[in-house]
């Protein structure tokens, strides 16, 4: 029987995932965008798995913001990018070093 | 139903006036009307800010919860919405001169405040995120603003990449919250936790405050300030600095004391830890920096340190030290930057410390106001800056924390060494090099005066702010 625990160790393996995807890869700045996507999409399946485990609604009205707002935080980061690779030729996660930080 | 709209009605009439304001741009002169809309979104929050100010009153709860209009928040809300107007004033000459003035920059900034307004009066996780997100949203456009820069792209991408991040560590927390609550309105979760701290909720907890820690730039979640600062167009550092850093401190303040009020002792020591962490750090880091925008990211680290002190106190007098802190912060930084907003040699902006040499022979008026800001900043005991630490030194030394509020001023002397350095650079520099000519604004002369002069007038009765701090935080915790 696959209870709420599966589903919370599943969301926190995705999650932890991302970051990690965040912090180790050195190559391409689009990895970085995908790793942030798979953050929010973890968050979800804790959203949905709660809900359907209270028998609440509330959690599923929350995982449809989130979507919602990764779809726009996905677009303005493509955004920045071509402006930043415009200036820079580049997306290497290494290239953007201009400042010391 | 109208009677939630009617609450809600000063963020329904900023929004629709940012939309407004984009279509009409966007269908006429675009660019050839930024000025205008400039002016006319400062005079908007101004007006917004008056009668949010002045004719608010009681508290006032809408959405089933979600929404909450009280003391804490209009207080808030009139500081953000001001400080937004401000810096969208002082930053109006500076922007056309570079050609960087475009419509949607005023545009942008009302949807950010928008945002902000939102997260100070979110009564639920999700009002939180949703505010939250249209802020910062709004905020990685504005750091990127100047298209053609490798600096400000590269600024926009780090505060893109990081916020990010941080806003998927607070949802993370969030939806813990909501599962050991099973509720995500901030008054049921408090309810649940007075009772039983589980420890997925505490594992929420931990990451709803990392998430916040992230926006408000305190240690250890830090990295992105210094970069953003130094890389975004100056007007825009300046944004950065003021309203978003005092709705992400309401918003800490707000969950903290209406979600999690009844399990202060699980909080107050992460929030210690956080606060003297960003004192030592700010006062530290900042002391080898050569460009004042990098040197104001750290001195705004450690300013939010100070903060913090005041909210980990965890009582009401503390959350009246913060939201007095902040307002003296605020309006310190608006003198600040107006001040770094007129440097500039032969019609080109310089963010190099080391021009400030001899200063005061050039421009004694200019350079006396920034001595008073500089000092105020460190903490030096005749101007209001003295005040403000000295509320959150007696908060965090009545709630307990009496080895914060010593970590406090050791931190706060380390931490003048690098204001005093540039006075120091000013008066008694070397004279040898030709340093900043230019930058003569009446604007920014009198943003730069008017804040210098409130740091010393200030000290009679800061103007009533105390007062209202007190009935502000009065209503926030109970």
């Amino acid at each position: 029987m696959i209870g709420l625990e599966h589903y919370l160790t599943v969301a926190a393996t995705l999650f932890v995932i991302g970051i990690f995807g965040l912090f180790l890869n050195r190559k391409n700045v689009i990895i970085l965008l995908m790793s942030i996507e798979l953050m929010l999409l973890a968050v979800n399946i804790n959203l949905v798995a709660f809900s359907s485990f209270l028998g609440d609604l509330v959690g599923q009205v929350f995982t449809l913001f989130v979507l919602t707002v990764a779809a726009a935080e996905a677009a303005i980061g493509l955004a920045i990018l071509v402006c930043f690779f415009r200036n820079r030729g580049t997306i290497a996660v290494e290239d953007v070093n201009v400042m010391k930080g | 139903m109208s009677a939630d709209l009617t609450i809600i009605l000063p963020e329904i009439l900023l929004s629709l006036f940012a939309l407004l304001g984009l279509m009409v741009a966007v269908y006429t002169s675009k660019d050839g009307m930024a000025s205008l809309l400039l002016w006319v979104t400062a005079a908007v929050f101004v007006i917004l800010a008056a009668w949010i100010g002045f004719t608010g009153e009681g508290t006032h709860i809408a959405f089933n919860g979600m929404f909450i209009d009280d003391g804490f928040s209009r207080f808030a809300k009139v500081a953000i919405l001001l400080a937004a107007a401000s810096v969208l004033v002082m930053g109006e000459g500076y922007m056309s001169a570079r050609g960087l003035l475009r419509f949607e920059y005023p545009v942008l900034v009302a949807l950010s405040a928008v945002g902000m307004m939102m997260m100070v009066s979110a009564g639920d996780l999700m009002a939180l995120y949703m505010g939250l997100e249209l802020q910062s949203l709004a905020l990685y456009v504005v750091a990127s603003l100047r298209r053609d820069s490798v600096k400000s792209t590269e600024a926009g991408l780090k505060y893109f990449v990081l916020g990010a991040l941080s806003s998927g560590m607070l949802l993370y927390g969030a939806s813990m919250v909501y599962g050991y609550t099973g509720t995500t309105v901030f008054s049921g979760i408090v309810q649940v936790a007075q009772e039983d701290m589980s420890l997925g909720l505490l594992f929420g907890l931990v990451f709803l405050m990392s998430g916040f820690a992230f926006k408000i730039s305190a240690v250890p979640f830090h990295m992105w300030t210094p970069d953003v600062y130094e890389g975004s167009p100056t007007p825009v550092t300046a944004f950065f600095a003021t309203a978003p850093k005092l709705a992400a401190m309401g918003l800490f303040a707000r969950v903290m004391h209406d979600a999690f009020g009844g399990a202060v002792a699980d909080w107050q020591q992460i929030m210690a830890l956080l606060s003297v962490l960003s004192m030592f750090l700010g006062a530290f880091a900042a002391i080898g920096q050569t460009n004042i925008k990098r040197l104001m990211a750290y001195s705004s680290i450690a300013h939010m340190g100070y903060a913090l002190m005041g909210l980990a106190a965890g009582t009401v007098l503390g959350v009246q030290a913060m939201l007095v802190y902040m307002a003296i912060y605020v309006t310190m930084n608006v003198g600040t930057f107006a001040f770094i907003l007129m440097m500039e040699k032969d019609g080109q902006p310089v963010v190099e410390i080391s021009s400030l040499n001899m200063y005061s022979k050039r421009e004694p008026g200019k350079a006396l106001a920034m001595l008073v800001l500089l000092f105020s900043m460190a903490g030096v005991p005749p101007m209001l800056g003295f005040f403000g630490k000295f509320y959150v030194l007696r908060a965090a030394f009545d709630g307990g924390l009496a080895w914060l509020a010593v970590a406090g001023v050791i931190a706060s002397v380390i931490g003048a060494y690098y204001y005093l350095r540039i006075v120091f650079l000013m008066y008694f520099g070397d004279a040898a090099e030709e340093g900043l000519n230019g930058g003569k604004s009446p604007v920014l002369w009198a943003f730069l005066m008017g804040s210098a002069v409130v740091m010393v007038v200030g000290i009679v009765n800061m103007f009533g702010v105390e007062g209202a701090a007190a009935m502000a935080a009065a209503t926030l915790v109970n």
